[in-house]
This record gives C-alpha cells, sequence and structure tokens, in this order.
C-alpha cells in the first residue's frame, strides 16, 4: 500500500487556549497523541511511539502533523486583519467520516431544512448558480458568487438577507467560509471548520471564527455556531455509506453539488483517501 | 424571569420549552459552559454552589434544579401542567420528575462524553440510559392501556417536560431509539403541543403543514 498523502497535511489537535503543561490525550488517524505545553512556551505533541511531531499554534488552535508537511500551514490573511474579533468555539466530537464532516460544510441545499429559519428558510431552497474551480496555483478548491435567502445569516444580521458565500478548502479536512458581513458590507466574515481526523469514521470538529461584530457578546457568538454545528451533527451521524465515496458510479450530483464535486475531485487526485471509500460497493 | 442558559444543555432546554409552552417570557443570560467552562466560575458559582445550569431567578428566588424550575413556571403561568390533583397522578408526576435525574445521568451523561468530550464510563452510562428507557416505555405502554398519552394524565404536564429532552437526545450519545415505538410515539405528541420549540438535535415537526384537501369522490 502507498503512503497515505494526508500524514504530511497539518491537522488542529486542540485549542491554544486550553494548553497546559499537564497535556490532553487525543488521536490523530488512528494514532495516540498527546498535546501538551512544551518548556519553550511552544505546543509540544507527541506520537503513539514518543516522538515529537511537528506542531504549530495558529488561528487559535494547536496544528500538528504526523508526517513530514511540504508547507507551512495554510494562510488565513483575514485572520491577520485589525478589529476583528476572533472566536474559539470549541470541539464537538462526531461520529462520521472527517472528510464528510468538510463536505458537509461546503453544503448550501440543507440551510432551509437543517437550519430552518436560521441559515434558510422555506419556500426560499433554491440555490441559485455559482462558480467552482480548483486553483492550480494554491493547489485549494474555491466556490464563488455563491449566494442564498437567509432569515437570521449571522449573530448580527437582524431579519433576512440574502448573503454572499465564497468557500475555499486548503487542506483536506479544513474548509473556509467567507460570507457577508452584516455590521461592514465590503468585508467578508470568516467562518471556519477545522476537522481532526481521529480514526476513518470519527472526527473532532473545531469550528473557529474571525469576525467583524463589535456588539455581540461573545458567548452569544459562540452558542450561535454550536447551534448551527449542532444541528449538523446528527445529520453527519446518520448519512450512508459512513466513508465519502469518491467513485462516480456512487451517486449522481446535481448542480448544486458542484462544491461537493470538485472536492471529491481534488481529494482523489491528491491521494487524500483518509475516510474516504474509493470503490463503491 | 432570568434563565442562565446553555443552548446545548438538555436541562436548560426544557426550561426554555416549559416558559414557550406557558407563554412565560424568560430574559436569556447565555452561559459560556464549551468551551469557557463559566458555569464554574466565581459568579456563577456564588449563584450555585453545586456548579450546574441552568439557574433561574426571579426577583429573591434562585432556582437551581429544572423540575423546580418547571414547577414554577406551571404553576405560575399555566397550572394545568402541574397535572391532576388527585393522590394517584400527583405522586406519578412526582415519580416521573425525580426519574428524570437517572436519564440526565445517564443519556444525558453519555451525550456529554461522546458530543464535548466530558470524562466517564460510556459504556456503562449507555447500560444505564438504555435501563432508564425500557422503563419508560413501559410506563407509557401502561399509560397508553389507561387511554392516556402522556407520562401522568391524558394531557402533557411538568413530568413529560423533565422527561422530553435527554430522551429525545439519547441518538447524541449513541444510544438508539428504534426499539421504543412509544417512546416514539410520545415524542411525537410533545413536539405537536401548540408553541413547540426545538433545540439543536431536536427537530420540529415538518409534518404539521396543513394536510392537503382531498375533493369528494377521490381515493
Amino acid at each position: 500500500m502507498t503512503r497515505n498523502a494526508m500524514i504530511d497535511e497539518w491537522y488542529p489537535v486542540g485549542l491554544a487556549s486550553q494548553l497546559d503543561a499537564h497535556g490532553r490525550k487525543t488521536a490523530l488517524m488512528g494514532e495516540p497523541i498527546e498535546v501538551r505545553l512544551g518548556e519553550d512556551g511552544n505546543a509540544k505533541v507527541t506520537g503513539g511511539n514518543g516522538r515529537v511531531l511537528r506542531a504549530c499554534i495558529r488561528y487559535g488552535h494547536v496544528w500538528a502533523s504526523l508526517g513530514d508537511p511540504q508547507k507551512p500551514l495554510f494562510a488565513i490573511p483575514e485572520a491577520d486583519q485589525p478589529g476583528r474579533r476572533l472566536v474559539d468555539v470549541g470541539v464537538v466530537r462526531v461520529r462520521c467520516s472527517p472528510l464528510r464532516a468538510v463536505e458537509n460544510f461546503l453544503d448550501i441545499a440543507h440551510f432551509p431544512f437543517v437550519h430552518t429559519d436560521i441559515l434558510g428558510a422555506e419556500p426560499h431552497t433554491e440555490v441559485q448558480n455559482y462558480k467552482v474551480e480548483i486553483r492550480e496555483d494554491e493547489d485549494e478548491v474555491w466556490a464563488t458568487q455563491v449566494q442564498f435567502y437567509q432569515p437570521q445569516a449571522a449573530k448580527s444580521a437582524e431579519g433576512g438577507i440574502t448573503t454572499q458565500y465564497m468557500y475555499r478548502v486548503p487542506a483536506p479536512t479544513c474548509s473556509i467560509l467567507y460570507k457577508t458581513c452584516p455590521p461592514r458590507p465590503g468585508e467578508w466574515d470568516v467562518i471556519t471548520l477545522f476537522v481532526q481526523p481521529l480514526a476513518e469514521d470519527l472526527c473532532d470538529v473545531w469550528p473557529w471564527m474571525a469576525l467583524f461584530d463589535d456588539e455581540t457578546p461573545m458567548t452569544d457568538l459562540i452558542h450561535f455556531q454550536q447551534t448551527i454545528f449542532v444541528q449538523d451533527r446528527s445529520i453527519l451521524e446518520n448519512q450512508i455509506p459512513g466513508l465519502l465515496p469518491l467513485d462516480p458510479g456512487m451517486e449522481i450530483p446535481t448542480r448544486a453539488d458542484l462544491t461537493s464535486v470538485a472536492y471529491r475531485r481534488w481529494l482523489k487526485r491528491h491521494g487524500y483517501t483518509y475516510g474516504a471509500q474509493l470503490v463503491a460497493q | 424571569m432570568k434563565l442562565y442558559d446553555y443552548v446545548l444543555s438538555p436541562s436548560c432546554y426544557k426550561v426554555r420549552l416549559m416558559a414557550a409552552l406557558t407563554g412565560v417570557a424568560l430574559d436569556i443570560r447565555p452561559v459560556d459552559f464549551h468551551p469557557g467552562g463559566e458555569h464554574r466560575g466565581p459568579e456563577l458559582l456564588a449563584l450555585n454552589p453545586a456548579g450546574s445550569i441552568p439557574i433561574l431567578e426571579d426577583g429573591d428566588l434562585v432556582l437551581t434544579e429544572s423540575s423546580a424550575m418547571l414547577v414554577y413556571l406551571a404553576a405560575k403561568a399555566a397550572p394545568q401542567w402541574l397535572g391532576n390533583d388527585a393522590a394517584g397522578p400527583a405522586a406519578r408526576v412526582q415519580q416521573w420528575l425525580s426519574f428524570s435525574h437517572r436519564l440526565t445521568a445517564s443519556l444525558g451523561a453519555a451525550r456529554l462524553h461522546e458530543m464535548l468530550l466530558r470524562p466517564g464510563n460510556i459504556d456503562a452510562l449507555r447500560g444505564q440510559g438504555t435501563a432508564a428507557l425500557r422503563e419508560l416505555e413501559a410506563g407509557l405502554v401502561e399509560q397508553r392501556i389507561r387511554g392516556q398519552r402522556f407520562l401522568a394524565s391524558d394531557r402533557p404536564t411538568v413530568a413529560d417536560i423533565a422527561c422530553f429532552p435527554y430522551v429525545a437526545l439519547a441518538p447524541d450519545g449513541g444510544v438508539l431509539l428504534d426499539p421504543y415505538p412509544a417512546i416514539r410515539l410520545w415524542s411525537r405528541a410533545i413536539r405537536a403541543i401548540d408553541g413547540f420549540i426545538e433545540m439543536p438535535g431536536i427537530h420540529r415537526l415538518h409534518e404539521l403543514k396543513p394536510e392537503p384537501v382531498l375533493g369528494g369522490g377521490e381515493a
């Protein structure tokens, strides 16, 4: 068997704000790991056999890799923009494929049915045409010109608005959503989904946000995003098949699924197959 | 009335649901339970030394037990939710209010373990949760035989609201509800009550839209 390309990627393994010298035991792709604050003030992550893993702290989280990442962790330039509130939403564990968690995050069509009266509402169910591309230079999946009618798009939104979205997949288990920012037209709110693959069918999900919103209390921002994600959780735990199918014979996508199609194609191209089903069964 | 609330807490949801069903307006004070652990901070420990939420404040009255909050809301705004005060039905309400703590300690703890990584012996918690669900199923079947759809009478009471959230969310902790038809009917009946509100993981009944009107002579 060839080496899984996902070994060399970066994954979130904990909140930077909760790092301590005592450490926390968790796992990465089936391997038990331990995450703690090193004596030098940096994160120290050790693998199952005690070896020290590559690690860094960025976007509110500790990141680690089991292998030898060829690139630094992807950039989110907006994260360093002054005036943004950085929101650690906290971990939620989901018994699903880490790739399924990302794919669901990329989907818009479920909003009226799963996030009813928040991110969508009947009869506004149509997903209008949008653009999807795999950007060769950055090697990322991008969906742009996405728009959707939302009753309460953000904690800072009053009443329904048509929200503009852009989606970006810079790593196999991470996605970044850029979204209309109600208090600051012209800027994008940044909402991320960082997924830690524990096993092929189990993941810890660490949502994180960088928002322009000076009004809403931090706890309300956290609860808004936790509400949305936990509405998704029971759906994710009941998807069949559990692993994300990469065999195009398995399903018939519609136009609304273009982002998912590109994501799956990109995963397949890179051999990012941890949590995927390669041949339809 | 001020509720110290966490949006993902089934115990807090009991109080929000009861308030919605009895028409009481709550002033919601969100608590950063996860990831912040604010319920264990000095401000909330001063209110509730047990370090749990919800906490309900109304003037001088501070309640820290969700069953007491349900009774308080019902007594204040809609006493029919307290049930019949004859000895048998009244005792049945109390029985299920107390029983609801077993659901919290088993299914609730399993859910916290599986979803928010709280410590616990997951097999033991699921076993205890399953035992409690079987008891609830048997209780609901007996009620059906008596001609009653809810736990303590033919109308919902505080007992139903106390038991419903942790049961409905059992699958979050990996305990499926498929083997319990009476529980599923009861859950549906609760979700069909006028004024019902949802929480993440408990969906509204989409089926409640008006039935299509069929003309005469159609099959």
